[in-house]
């Protein structure tokens, strides 16, 4: 008798054969060197539901640049597993051919000069044009929005979120789960989320209080489509009130919740549930962890760490998508769903390639009226770059190179932490920088650069604390950002040793002395999740150190040595 | 020296930071496990230990204990420079054979619960809990 789980992997094989699966599409089109609207939608309907993915928009509405990252690690059983595969490895495992729209969608290397050719990625309006195709060939397709939209931009932090809302309302979504929301204030989100057309879901959103599940958030809803009961199941960022200022939202808890997940997937299924998603910003590995934790659940729609997948992860029976971030993917996931079993899939990443996907003038509009009353701040130029600025890598990116310059020379400090963070995206080299660039890749509502002292035995502290959110074996034990950015400051680190053993060989650049535990350091950073953090606003700092600069010019930077990758 | 608010803050920090390194078990935990069981062998079974990977907040960690057929359940948060947390004991009478609690723990460390059943035998389950300052999200 055929598995369940054969006729899933048969089912995906003969769609790669027949050409119906997006990747083996994708490398044929690459062949051509040229690629049109309809190419990139292409898909054959397939059984009876369709989902369409996108997550972690950070506010992205109009058309960008975004370099993928070419460092990402993977630990303990996640080692040379997808999404930790980057650049010719990625290439390959695919065959993606170099110097296809798919090596230039999907992976780093000839960034810049594939860019040229290739042009932005994103913008909402272009999304909604790939949203009304799929509608157009499945009415009732569910649009489910990953969390992470509410935030990342010069009008999302001016408006409080609401160009965000008007836009994705335009949209019509049918569901959306969390993260970055909840750093608007919990005042905010709750006012918003009190008038969102569509479910916003959380198994995991508590109560901080007595520990029970928040009510403004419902786990689960139910949608009827194509005859099929669908299930969709939040599950917002478990580690809020850690990453990011938990003083912000202080009625709120969260955590992974593994147990109530798999209590919410009992109580759907026993309620006729037919097929059971859950729309997750857990981030990749720990959905792949959960996965195989939870039984029940078809397919995961996977946010918060921005991997970008041409093929879903299989755990067991279930699928797990990733959409990539920032505006540059939609998913669309065909299933078949008969007697309450997924019979098969087909699935698509389809890049939101700018200058070929037709933009909606609908949206398009609704785009222009939130930007218009601050179109003369986002547009205004500060500087040019020399180099390509990017932020995505485990341990630097030029982006955060040249705000660690700027928090050095404007804060007159001696070392300088820059956040971790995922988003932002990229600029060309001999392109300008408006005051919109600076603010996408570092907008947010505690932005204040702080300057402090910090002994060096206690850097090595925050160096390894940070560390192990990111190399800890355990994917429960990670949250799913990269490491703090260092100015000023070069270190080695063994990410196969525990925490405390990771960090060695911290040296000050200035002077190449070796840091010393006993002294006291001038350090200036930002984004701190303490409250009461005094200092300019870092969008400030940030464009005083650039026009002051004229062109920026980032060199590169060879300050951290790592091994055991 | 006045003590401003900046510096408060810094203190603040200070002490979070330091509480981000795991904590070694001490010897009145093994003490608590042998008194609790005499000595007996303790093994797996029926016993759930519900605990959050990474503590929200190290002052007050909710956890959650239960067993079916337990007796008694004794909680021991290994790190803390005092171990013991709560011995719950539940009779033919109890509703359920569960607990609720928040604790307060030190630093990263292992949180275990061990029940002795109506047979007389131990079970446990425990769960490393870690307490960060916490990173940058994606």
């Amino acid at each position: 008798m055929i598995s369940r789980r054969d006729f899933l992997q048969t089912s995906m094989a003969a769609s790669a054969i027949l050409g119906a699966s997006g990747f083996g599409q994708w490398s044929r089109l690459a062949a051509q060197q040229a690629v049109t609207q309809d190419q990139l939608l292409e898909f054959e309907t397939f059984g009876n539901v369709s989902l369409i993915h996108i997550t972690d928009i950070h506010a992205q509405l109009k058309p960008i640049y975004f370099r993928e990252p070419s460092i990402n690690i993977g630990v303990g059983s996640n080692k040379g597993a997808v999404p930790h595969v980057t650049g010719a490895d990625f290439r390959k495992m695919y065959g993606i051919d170099d110097g296809s729209y798919a090596h230039y969608a999907l992976s780093a290397g000839d960034f810049a000069a594939l860019a040229k050719g290739y042009g932005r990625v994103g913008g909402l309006d272009r999304v909604a044009t790939v949203i009304n195709q799929i509608r157009s060939d499945r009415p009732d397709a569910l649009l489910l929005d990953g969390g992470d939209t509410w935030h990342g931009s010069y009008t999302c932090y001016q408006t409080q979120g609401q160009d965000m809302v008007d836009v994705m309302n335009a949209l019509k979504p049918d569901a959306m789960t969390f993260h970055w929301e909840f750093t608007l204030g919990s005042d905010r989100v709750n006012e918003i989320v009190e008038g969102l057309p569509f479910a916003a879901l959380g198994q995991n959103i508590f109560d901080a209080e007595w520990d029970e599940p928040a009510e403004l958030f419902p786990p689960y809803q139910f949608f009827e489509r194509g005859g099929v009961k669908i299930a969709v199941i939040g599950q917002a960022f478990p580690y809020m009130p850690i990453a990011n200022p938990g003083w912000m939202f202080p009625e709120y808890a969260f955590g992974i919740r593994d147990e109530n997940m798999q209590e919410m997937v009992d109580e759907v299924r026993a309620q006729g549930a037919e097929l059971v998603v859950c729309l997750s910003h857990n981030g990749f590995d720990v959905d792949k962890k959960m996965a195989g934790i939870v039984k029940g659940i078809d397919v995961i729609l996977s946010g918060h760490t921005h991997d970008a997948l041409p093929e879903p992860v299989m755990v067991e029976d279930t699928i797990i998508v990733a959409s990539g971030s920032n505006g540059k993917f939609v998913s669309r996931v065909d299933l078949d769903v008969q007697n309450g079993r997924m019979m098969g899939f087909r699935h698509k990443l389809i890049p939101i390639l700018s200058d070929v996907i037709a933009p909606d003038k609908e949206v398009a509009a609704v785009i222009d009226g939130v930007r218009a009353p601050f179109e003369a701040q986002l547009s205004e130029v500060i500087g040019q770059t020399d180099s390509l600025l990017y932020r995505r890598g485990n341990f630097n990116g030029t982006w955060d190179d040249l705000i660690c310059d700027a928090l050095l020379s404007e804060r007159e400090a001696d070392i300088a932490l820059s956040p971790g963070v995922r988003w932002g995206p990229s600029l060309l080299p001999g392109q300008d920088i408006t005051r919109e660039d600076i603010w996408n890749v570092t907008s947010m509502t505690y932005g204040a650069a702080y300057r402090t002292e910090m002994t060096g035995e206690f850097l090595h502290v925050v160096l390894e604390d940070v560390a192990d959110n990111l190399f800890n074996p355990d994917p429960y034990y990670q949250q799913g950002g990269d490491m703090v950015r260092t100015g000023g400051l070069g270190y080695r680190i063994d990410i196969t040793q525990p925490q405390g053993s990771r960090i060695t060989e911290m040296t000050l650049l200035s002077t190449q002395e070796k840091i010393d535990p006993a002294r006291t350091y001038q350090v200036a950073g930002w984004a701190s999740v303490n409250e009461g953090t005094e200092g300019p606003q870092i969008w400030d700092v940030v464009e005083s150190h650039i026009r002051k600069q004229g062109t920026v010019s980032v060199s590169p930077n060879d300050s951290v040595t790592v091994v055991g990758a | 020296m006045e003590l401003t608010r900046r510096n408060a803050m810094i203190a603040g920090a200070g002490a979070l930071f330091v509480a981000g390194l795991p904590i070694r078990v001490s010897a009145a935990g093994e003490d608590a496990i042998a008194a609790f069981t005499g000595g007996a062998d303790v093994g797996a079974g029926d016993i759930t230990l519900t605990a959050p990977e990474i503590a929200e907040n190290g002052n007050t960690v909710p956890i959650e204990v239960a067993s079916e057929t337990a007796a008694e359940i004794m909680v021991l948060a290994l790190g803390n420079p005092t171990p013991a947390v709560a011995t719950f004991k539940f009779g033919p009478l109890s509703g359920s054979r569960a607990a609720s609690t928040r604790i307060r723990l030190a630093g990263t460390q292992d949180v275990i619960a061990i029940a002795k059943l109506d047979d007389g035998s131990f079970v446990q389950a425990s769960s490393t809990v870690k307490v960060t300052i916490g990173g940058c999200g994606g």
